[in-house]
């Protein structure tokens, strides 16, 4: 993944603030799933979030657009302060685009139906311009030929990039990745990878749930590592990588990288 | 932005808390669940409130219940008498008068253990195909069958030479499932005749020379299949046990009952009824629907055309006209059908009829099942080698069958549930039969309510705890296959 | 390959049960056989079962008189009319037990399975009780019990009279009439007002069969309002696809589509011909049978219950995943319901909601526990017992029902053809 142009290190992160989660708890239940969770993200940045299978990483990512409602604490896309106020849930989710480990296209819609549908009802873009928007962003993710096809007749890359066209669509200023290559077969997953780096590549703000370390290495500016509901450890890449400092920690990258 | 201000390790792990209190707890729950915008509370308090109507509507005449008494009138009277006039009361001492009618129809007190053994039976013979083979599950299921059957028997006041012969009989199927499980089978392949016999009574040796034909079926195949083939013997064998039942077993069957006159006092059709009729036709008709049912699924899913037209034709046709009419068919039109001067039982052309109308359902049931095995199945079978035949029974079916098995059970409760149509063709089926002649009685005369709600009940706990079973099988058959 | 699809050389016997290129014809040969057999037996005792009794087989019994009274007969009919006259009274019948109790069960089951899906609690296991109740429980039971409760516990017509002795004694009728004194329910039927028009368009005689003019014209303008209707909305949608903005239509398809009835309504006089209690009997407005009401509730609540299944599995089998994807995307919950859950539910739902369509027009025949006069109370009840013709009237009465179930299913099969999903 080294031939990129673009030197991602390089890149400049502004002070701006894009999200802001403060002293952030949550239960299922009774069951503690997200425990006083800080975090700042600048805009332009590309953090992943790793962790252990029911660390929490995945109902984090899903509390930026209130997909999971939090119950205690702050969090704060954008400017705007996630409550229970609809205004607000609409506003933050339609500046955050979001990508599942599923795809969860629709598959009663075409691939251009799937893109055009959030900007033509949440929007209020003319069909035509949000035709012209989907297109583009087709052509970005390299399947501009399969747009009158439907989900079912694609595969899991091609699926998985219309997931990523569809979001971004909407113009997002963040994006969020919940694990989006572990549905894929191995040889699928460097398309999907690619398109992501594209992305990164133009600045966009992006918090990715992934097990792709390479990428990690590659592309983040900041990697986080979550263990039972909370933070245990966050650095840059090669700082996290080279030289881990909580041993739980340790372990997992052991037996990630282990072989 | 310096690595620094970004580094962060967590050196103290934080316990888990409870929520806050304004997280959990009843008020939270009602908030979330009960009245969490406009629209919900205003369908909380109109649910509340339909609740209200009905419980303030119904629960005094629930409390007011009346046991004791031998007519509606006396019944009114005493509700009267105790919660003064124009109160409503339950008027149980019906029931209490006439349950054995709702359960056993005319059946004869003093042999109201034969179908109730019968009943036990069914359970013991159902336990080798429910948990194949498992020694523990075989053992516990026919000893709760024995000890339950044995406290009915006391309740309905059997005499105590036939609760002793139960309970021994029940002591030996426990211990051969205990010791030898897989003999239980013996039991499930023997039931249908022992049910028969049971139910039905007269010598033993009808039965019995039955069996035999299947004896002599069984033996002839197994001496000629060595030397002429699978195709040959069956079919030699089939010919020979079809001799022994039209030719030879009457006469044979005769002499052994001059000899030895075993038997049971043999009980006419027309004192069956109730739910002893209900589930006779039920379980017969599921049971003998289940080989049709596959055959005509697999005729629907072969390539040879006129095989699979034959089977779609039947299919499509029985689905296609109500119940009714088949049971019509029953009792008005197969005597035109049959050869002249055949003339046999209501119940049993009645269970021929049902049994049809079942196979089509089964056999829809059962595609379904076909159709959600995966090709490779198929391709393996045949890969390895095996036949058409050898492939359906040792590949296919087990794995097809334990994908129906719900749709097979909601099979069976529709159709125990339209048992009570048989009420229209004369048999007194517990709904509309039994209950019809109590409300024509003079002492029970306007009685409604609670006939309905005794038989309701009954049909309700029945068909409820069957579909609970079966939501339960299928989950249990889904984390299998993962 | 190449070889076995020549012509054999030399052919055995033994070929035809073990080549695979004549084992199926050999199966179907020997299949075609017992069948024909199997007919010809079957033929050849029914022509013996007939003989004996000296009957034949003839249809002509149709034309004959019937005799017999329809106490709801929607076509003229009285007891000179033919056999043939008095099944088309029964099938009407049949027919619109079938269509009222499949509008209500529809609407009765889509309600209720997605209110047992909602999350207030109560009303959720309210729903679930409903559903469970009925689902387990015989239909007949509910059939019956509706029937008696409706001819025993409401009071006799003579109770809403004002007989000479109350009057002296300055005492009320023993029952009154509901509705502000509109329905009158009695244990004869249920006594509600019929609609007339005052200044109608007069009726036309097809054959002996008299049409309102003012029905057809009322049928007509909804149907062109319902027209313009849809000519709102796809103006609605060019608006949205040229500007993004989609305008407000609700309260326009409001006006549309009640607006011009109720104005021809008006014009032609609409008015209600109120039950009113005569000297004996009630006069005037409609009576409907008890049987009728009787069928109906019982086959709405039921299939009802079960359509609720139907409705609440469909829904629940769109995958979370699908209203997560159109939150992420911004889309409002009713959105969410119109645009992506309820297009790919219906597909789910509708084949088995025909299926129970199928299986009520079925279940209309259980009319007989309350001697509903519909196809199978007539054909194959009065008239069956009247002539003696068994064989005939059983064979035309389930071929009749077969050709209802048959239009109902392929329905269903042209729906799931034309709906299926596009995979790879």
């Amino acid at each position: 993944m080294s031939e990129h142009a673009v030197d991602l290190s390089k890149m400049k992160i502004s002070d701006e603030v894009a999200i802001q989660i403060a002293a952030m708890n949550k239960w299922y239940g009774t069951f503690h799933v997200l425990r006083d969770i800080n975090m700042t993200v600048q805009k332009g940045e590309r953090i992943v979030i790793c962790g252990p299978s029911g660390s929490g990483k995945s109902t984090l990512i899903r509390c930026i657009n209130r997909l999971e409602e939090h119950q205690s604490g702050q969090i704060i896309v954008d400017g705007t302060e996630l409550t229970s106020d609809l205004k607000n849930i609409d506003k933050v989710r339609s500046e955050v685009g979001m990508v599942f480990q599923h795809f969860n296209l629709f598959p009663h819609l075409t691939i251009l139906e799937n893109c055009t549908l959030a900007p033509i009802w949440v929007r209020k873009t003319p069909k035509r311009e949000a035709e012209e928007t989907a297109m583009h962003f087709l052509r970005k993710v390299k399947i501009p030929e399969q747009a009158n096809k439907y989900p079912g007749q694609l595969s899991g890359g091609q699926q998985q990039r219309v997931a990523i066209a569809r979001s971004l669509c909407m113009k997002p200023r963040i994006m969020l990745f919940d694990e989006p290559t572990s549905a894929l077969d191995p040889e699928m997953i460097k398309e999907v990878l690619d398109t992501m780096i594209s992305l990164a590549e133009e600045g966009m703000t992006m918090l990715c749930v992934t097990h792709e370390m390479g990428f990690a290495q590659a592309v983040a500016n900041r990697v986080i590592f979550m263990d039972q509901g909370q933070i245990v450890e966050q650095n840059e890449p090669r700082e996290f990588f080279n030289n881990p400092k909580s041993d739980r920690t340790k372990l997992f990258l052991s037996q990630i990288l282990g072989h | 932005m310096a690595p620094t201000s970004i580094a962060f390790t967590r050196d103290t792990m934080l316990p888990p808390e409870l929520p806050p209190a304004s997280q959990r707890g009843a008020v939270k729950w009602a908030r979330e669940n009960l009245f969490s915008g406009p629209l919900n509370t205003i369908l909380t308090l109109l649910a509340l409130l339909v609740v209200f109507l009905i419980i303030k509507a119904s629960l005094p005449w629930w409390l007011n219940s009346v046991w004791n008494a031998s007519s509606l009138g006396e019944c009114r009277a005493i509700v009267a008498a105790s919660a003064g006039e124009g109160a409503t009361g339950a008027c149980w001492a019906m029931i209490r008068e006439r349950w054995h009618q709702f359960i056993f129809g005319f059946y004869p007190p003093s042999e109201w253990w034969r179908p109730t053994l019968a009943f036990g039976l069914l359970f013991v013979a159902l336990a080798p195909v429910l948990y194949s083979g498992i020694a523990r599950l075989n053992t516990m299921m026919v000893g709760i069958v024995g000890v339950v059957l044995v406290v009915v028997l006391f309740l309905l006041g059997t005499d105590g030479l036939h609760i002793g012969l139960v309970a021994v009989l029940m002591a030996a199927l426990t211990g051969v499932a205990r010791v030898a499980t897989p003999k239980l089978i013996l039991v499930t392949l023997l039931y249908p005749f022992v049910g028969f016999f049971l139910l039905w009574g007269g010598s033993v040796w009808g039965p019995v020379g039955v069996i035999a034909g299947f004896g002599i079926m069984v033996l002839v195949y197994n001496l000629l299949q060595a030397r002429l083939g699978v195709v040959m013997a069956t079919a030699l064998g089939f010919v020979a046990a079809c001799v022994w039942w039209l030719a030879l077993q009457t006469t044979v069957t005769t002499a052994l009952h001059s000899i030895l006159p075993w038997g049971l006092e043999a009980i006419d059709s027309d004192q069956f009824g109730g739910f002893l009729l209900a589930f006779t036709i039920g379980v017969t008709s599921i049971s003998v629907s289940l080989p049709i049912g596959i055959l005509l699924a697999l005729g629907r899913r072969s390539d040879m055309f006129l095989i699979k037209t034959l089977s779609v034709g039947f299919i499509e046709f029985i689905r296609g006209v109500p119940l009714i009419t088949m049971l019509f068919t029953a009792s008005l039109l197969l005597q035109y059908f049959l050869p002249p001067q055949t003339n046999f039982d209501l119940i049993l052309r009645v269970i021929i009829l049902v049994t049809l109308f079942a196979s089509a359902y089964i056999a829809e049931v059962i595609r379904g099942g076909l159709a959600a095995l995966p090709r490779g199945q198929y391709e393996a079978a045949d890969a390895l080698g095996l036949d058409y035949w050898q492939a359906q029974r040792l590949i296919i079916m087990p794995q097809a069958l334990k994908i129906s098995i719900p749709g097979i059970v909601s099979s069976f409760i529709g159709l125990f549930k339209d048992t009570t149509l048989v009420a229209f063709v004369g048999l007194m089926d517990p709904l509309k039969g039994v209950t019809t002649i109590v409300r024509a009685d003079i002492n029970w005369k306007g009685i409604y309510w609670e006939p309905y709600i005794f038989v309701g009940a009954i049909f309700f706990v029945v068909c409820f705890g069957m579909s609970r079973y079966s939501m339960y099988l299928e989950k249990k058959l889904k984390t299998d296959h993962r | 390959m190449a070889i076995a699809s020549d012509a054999p050389k030399d052919f055995r016997l033994s070929m035809l049960i073990y080549d695979t290129r004549f084992r199926a014809i050999t199966i179907q040969v020997i299949v075609l056989l017992l069948v024909l057999l199997g007919v010809a037996w079957l033929l050849n005792n029914t022509i013996a079962n007939l003989a004996a009794k000296d009957k034949d087989i003839d249809f002509g019994f149709l034309s004959a008189r019937a005799g017999y009274d329809i106490g709801q007969a929607l076509i003229p009919y009285t007891n000179d009319s033919s056999h043939f006259r008095a099944a088309l009274v029964g099938l009407v019948n049949t027919l619109v037990l079938a269509f009222f109790g499949c509008v209500f069960a529809t609407i009765l089951g889509v309600v209720a399975g997605v209110l047992r899906l909602s999350n207030n609690w109560i009303v959720a296991r309210l729903m679930t009780v409903y559903v469970e109740m009925f689902r387990n429980i015989p239909l007949l039971l509910w059939i019956i019990l509706a029937y008696v409760i409706l001819s025993e516990t409401l009071p006799t017509t003579a109770d809403f009279r004002k007989s000479a002795a109350l009057i002296a004694d300055g005492l009320p009728p023993i029952a009154t009439m509901s509705f502000g004194d509109t329905v009158a329910l009695t244990n004869q039927g249920l006594n509600v007002p019929s609609p007339f028009f005052t200044r109608g368009l007069g009726f036309i005689n097809i054959g002996d069969l008299a049409i309102s003019v003012s029905f057809l014209a009322v049928a007509a303008v909804l149907a062109v309002s319902i027209l313009v209707n849809m000519g709102v909305l796809r103006r609605a949608r060019v608006i949205q696809e040229a500007t993004g903005d989609r305008p407000v239509t609700w309260w326009k398809s409001l006006l549309i589509l009640i607006g011009p009835v109720a104005v021809l309504c008006i014009a032609m006089g609409l008015s209600f011909d109120l039950p009113v209690m005569g000297k004996f009997n009630f006069a005037g407005g409609i009576s409907i049978d008890h049987a009728f009401t009787a069928m109906l509730v019982a086959l709405t609540l039921y299939t009802g219950a079960f359509i609720a299944e139907a409705v609440r599995a469909g829904i629940q089998a769109i995958s979370r995943g699908q209203s997560e994807a159109a939150f992420a995307l911004g889309l409002r919950p009713n959105r969410t319901m119109k645009l992506i859950i309820l297009p790919q539910a219906l597909r789910v739902i509708i084949p088995p909601l025909i299926s129970q369509w199928l299986n009520l027009t079925k279940n209309t025949s259980l009319g007989i526990a309350v001697s509903y006069l519909d196809l199978r109370g007539t054909l194959g009840g009065i008239t069956l017992n009247q002539t003696g013709r068994e064989l005939e009237c059983m064979l035309l009465m389930m071929l009749i029902y077969l050709i209802i179930s048959l239009i109902i299913s392929s329905l269903a099969n042209m729906y799931n053809a034309s709906m299926k999903l596009k995979e790879r």
